[in-house]
């Protein structure tokens, strides 16, 4: 269980990024978010945002229409 | 985000003002902001007209051969002709902002100001400006006045440099 959830479900490119960022403010360093979308978009989003921030994508799952993502903080 | 050591930078010039140019610049503002990345736009010309406090953003299928719109299961375009009916530019610009909605697509006045509160630094045309008699209290707060010459320093600094 991820320490936070946001719920991103519904919001089209580049909103479920942004709201992530904005999300992952109120994460302490090392702790965790689950992000769930329904953009397939934000796959591939969540890795090159992860990589380019500096964050682990700990996890990266899709289960019917809803994709969800664990990402750890660490910048 | 220029508190990140190192970060990559990018700009962008920005000279379209209709509903459909104004969503590249605005999504690829906002994120790279959100990836720590230092972004700078210059506004010019018709572009500059998206820093009006209140926006009224249309889109013309007049001219416009690729814009079709999902539409009874296909995708419908408009011949000329018909686009230059009066009404039908109002009618378009609806159909297109339903879909946005409808499709969980931000809204360009969200995405702005993502991109202020992300701070993107944002250059106003000064000619622009003069050209088109707007006046700064007509502009959200934020942006500030410049010219070629402020841009081009910027750019040769960027990681990116994108003319929209």
């Amino acid at each position: 269980m991820a320490d936070q959830l946001l719920d991103a479900k519904g919001l089209n490119c580049p909103l479920p990024i942004l709201r992530a960022k904005k999300a992952l403010k109120d994460v302490a360093m090392g702790g965790t978010l689950e992000v769930l979308a329904t953009d397939p978009g934000a796959v591939k989003d969540f890795e090159a945002f992860c990589r380019a921030t500096g964050n682990e994508l700990l996890a990266s799952n899709v289960e019917g229409k809803v994709y969800s993502f664990v990402i750890k903080r660490m910048s | 985000m220029s508190n990140e050591s190192n970060a990559k930078s990018m700009s962008m010039i920005v000279t379209k003002g209709t509903l459909d140019w104004a969503y590249p610049p605005f999504i690829l503002a906002t994120t790279a902001a959100a990836m720590g990345i230092d972004v700078t736009m210059f506004f010019t010309f018709y572009g500059l007209g998206l820093l009006k406090k209140k926006l009224n953003l249309k889109v013309s299928p007049l001219g416009n051969a690729a814009m079709e719109m999902p539409m009874l299961g296909m995708h419908i375009g408009m011949p000329n002709m018909v686009a230059a009916i009066p009404g039908v530019d109002a009618a378009a610009t609806a159909m297109m902002k339903n879909l946005i909605k409808r499709k969980g697509v931000a809204s360009i006045e969200e995405l702005r100001t993502l991109a202020v509160e992300a701070d993107v630094k944002m250059i106003a045309c000064q000619m622009t400006m003069d050209l088109f008699e707007y006046k700064l209290e007509d502009m959200i707060e934020g942006p500030v006045l410049g010219g070629a010459a402020t841009y081009i320093e910027n750019a040769t600094k960027c990681d990116i440099n994108l003319f929209i």
